[in-house]
């Protein structure tokens, strides 16, 4: 370039504000790109809240839902089940739900659940994303195992309330999603419950 | 160069030369490269690893011809093109074998720089390139993994994808727009393809260009680890040296040979290698709603994956994993020592490398196996935990003994020796 009769500090502040108006174009343009990998208006609205009726389950019985993509559990506790819990608190990480992103505010209780019987869970390991397995008989992983859900792929333990035990890879208690119990043992996941 | 005799030629050569210089790159980095006289066996991976990358582009070119990207789609297609497409299994066998044979050289290759150094000094952005290479090399291996959609793809996604979900704050976001969905679908599946097959290649031939471009810059190094180009006769040529062609263009052709045997005894005997290059539970179309019993990544992973579930913390894993990485990244730079090669560092440095490279085979050993197996008493997670500290050891010593000159050091000779 010629530096012939140059005025440099013109051509430096020219550099400079080319730089500038062209950075700012270049992060507006990767807003698109960016936000052309964020789950899709259809992929939002697959997400829509899903019924199951509850009526006729069984004590102990699991029904498998999938909302969001997502497996979710519906499990009707039975009457022993629900005792355990109080005991083992000793034994979690978190026995009393303390981490607000792992269930909704009305969930926060013992038995994490907005019925004690009826529990929603994401099935989904806190720690990296596989799915437990469902052993509620006690004693059926070990002999001081009181039922509960257990991870093969690193060994977390869950309660029968999705709660951590302390000592296992996974972080957090397993979530329980948005739901609503609604009349005639209706459950609608993916709603919140109405304030009473 | 030979400007006057470049000139003078006339023939299609010769109008071409004027218009593109086509012998001028072939005598820059074929016909007049110089390379050292005393290459090993070790420099075999190099070449080996572009012809990998060229059979992965190319079969992986006509398995796109009959692939389906789609969740409800994929796995028939796969079967569609192993059963009914002509020669469609050996086509997929040759992707898939050449994707575990691919990892196979680089690692080679890459423990032939640490053997002699040529990491050091001034090839620092050679290795650098190198390790982003592998690095995308790691991402088009995981993405390709999925394409099947299979169980272990299925599933192995899904752990690798909730590591990001780990990093507090951001995670689960990340982990979110990385899927594009709330759990992996076919929305990932279509974007993996994506950079499967257009992205990660188009950066991969960019990023081997630069690295044998930044070779031939500084030239290459030696088993002795010493430059030839300090030894030069009257014309300027080392005297060290041989030119690449016809020497190692007819050495690496040998070599091929030697490698086309072992890898066609593979893709025609042995494909799946025992499960250890195509998994079992592969061979069942994906669910997300059930986790397979026993989940391992495939083996070229496995020393990483050792690493982060030796860590009990799930933050804490991913941190550990990451820097087993990143700290090869820095090599070139915690290596303070002035001697390239192993023949002539101190005997702390033979065991130090010896025990890195014991502990990164063990890891990936330990990678395959469950957690609670027990060996010699002990369980895999606590060997894990000592392999761990082995091979993050190696670079704590390295940096000790090089930056504060506990090593002792041969004298290096000023020629090559064989």
């Amino acid at each position: 370039m010629s530096e012939d009769g140059a005025n440099k500090s013109r051509r430096r502040f020219l550099t400079g504000a080319v730089s500038v108006v062209g950075g700012v174009g270049v992060a507006y343009t990767a807003v698109p790109f960016l936000s052309y990998w964020n789950p899709s208006a259809r992929t939002r609205a697959a997400g829509a809240p899903v019924e199951v009726d509850t009526s006729t389950m069984q004590p102990g019985q699991k029904i498998n839902l999938t909302w969001r993509g997502q497996p979710v559990w519906v499990i009707r506790r039975s009457e022993a089940a629900l005792e355990t819990l109080p005991e083992l608190n000793d034994r979690l990480r978190d026995p009393d739900s303390t981490v607000a992103s792992q269930q909704p505010p009305y969930a926060r209780n013992i038995y994490r659940s907005i019925d004690p019987e009826f529990l929603v869970l994401v099935p989904i390991c806190t720690h990296l994303g596989c799915i437990p397995s469902y052993m509620p008989q006690p004693g059926s992983l070990d002999t001081n195992w009181p039922g509960g859900l257990f991870c093969p792929c690193h060994g977390s333990r869950f309660d029968m309330a999705g709660r951590v035990y302390s000592g296992v890879p996974a972080p957090t208690n397993l979530v329980v999603p948005p739901y609503r119990v609604a009349d005639n043992g209706l459950i609608v996941v993916g709603e919140d419950e109405e304030a009473a | 160069m030979s400007d006057a005799t470049t000139k003078a030629q006339g023939g299609v050569l010769g109008w071409i030369d004027a218009r593109f210089p086509l012998t001028k790159m072939w005598n820059e980095h074929i016909g007049e490269y110089y390379a050292p006289k005393n290459f090993n066996i070790w420099y075999y991976f190099g070449s080996l690893a572009l012809f990998v990358l060229v059979n992965q582009l190319l079969t992986g070119i006509w398995l796109t011809m009959n692939y389906n990207p789609s969740a409800a789609g994929a796995f028939d297609s796969i079967e569609y093109i192993m059963r009914d497409v002509e020669y469609g299994w050996l086509i997929r066998y040759m992707h898939s074998t050449g994707a575990s044979a691919f990892f196979v050289v680089v690692y080679l290759h890459m423990f032939r720089a640490l053997l002699y150094g040529s990491y050091q000094k001034p090839r620092e952005l050679i290795w650098v390139f190198g390790m982003i290479i592998y690095l995308l090399l790691m991402a088009e291996a995981f993405m390709g993994y999925l394409l099947p959609w299979g169980q272990m793809s299925y599933w192995g996604a899904q752990v690798i994808i909730s590591l990001f979900g780990a990093i507090p704050g951001i995670g689960e976001e990340l982990a979110l727009w990385i899927r594009g969905d709330y759990n992996i679908s076919g929305v990932t599946l279509n974007r993996f393809f994506a950079l499967h097959v257009v992205a990660l290649p188009l950066a991969l031939v960019g990023l081997v260009v630069f690295h044998i471009l930044a070779l031939h810059e500084v030239g290459s190094n030696n088993p002795d680890g010493v430059d030839i180009k300090k030894n030069k006769d009257q014309s300027g040529k080392p005297k060290d040296g041989i030119p690449f062609h016809p020497y190692y263009t007819v050495k690496d052709t040998f070599g091929l040979g030697v490698f086309l045997i072992f890898f066609s005894a593979v893709v025609f005997f042995a494909p799946e290698m025992g499960g250890l290059f195509l998994e079992a539970p592969n061979f069942e179309p994906a669910d997300p709603l059930q986790t397979p019993a026993h989940i391992a990544p495939v083996w070229y992973f496995t020393a990483f994956y050792s690493i982060l579930r030796a860590i009990p913390d799930k933050f804490g894993g991913v941190l550990a994993m990451g820097s087993a990485i990143f700290l090869l990244f820095l090599l070139p730079w915690i290596d303070r020592g002035r001697v390239r090669s192993i023949r002539y560092r101190g005997l702390g440095h033979k065991i130090n490398l010896a025990l890195f490279a014991v502990a990164f085979v063990c890891l990936s050993y330990l990678g395959l196996r469950a957690p609670s197996e027990v060996y010699f008493g002990l369980t895999v997670t606590t060997w894990a935990q000592i392999w761990t500290v082995v091979y993050f050891g190696f670079f704590a010593f390295l940096f000790t003994y090089t930056a504060f000159g506990f090593e002792r050091t041969k004298p290096v000779p000023e020629r090559v020796t064989d």
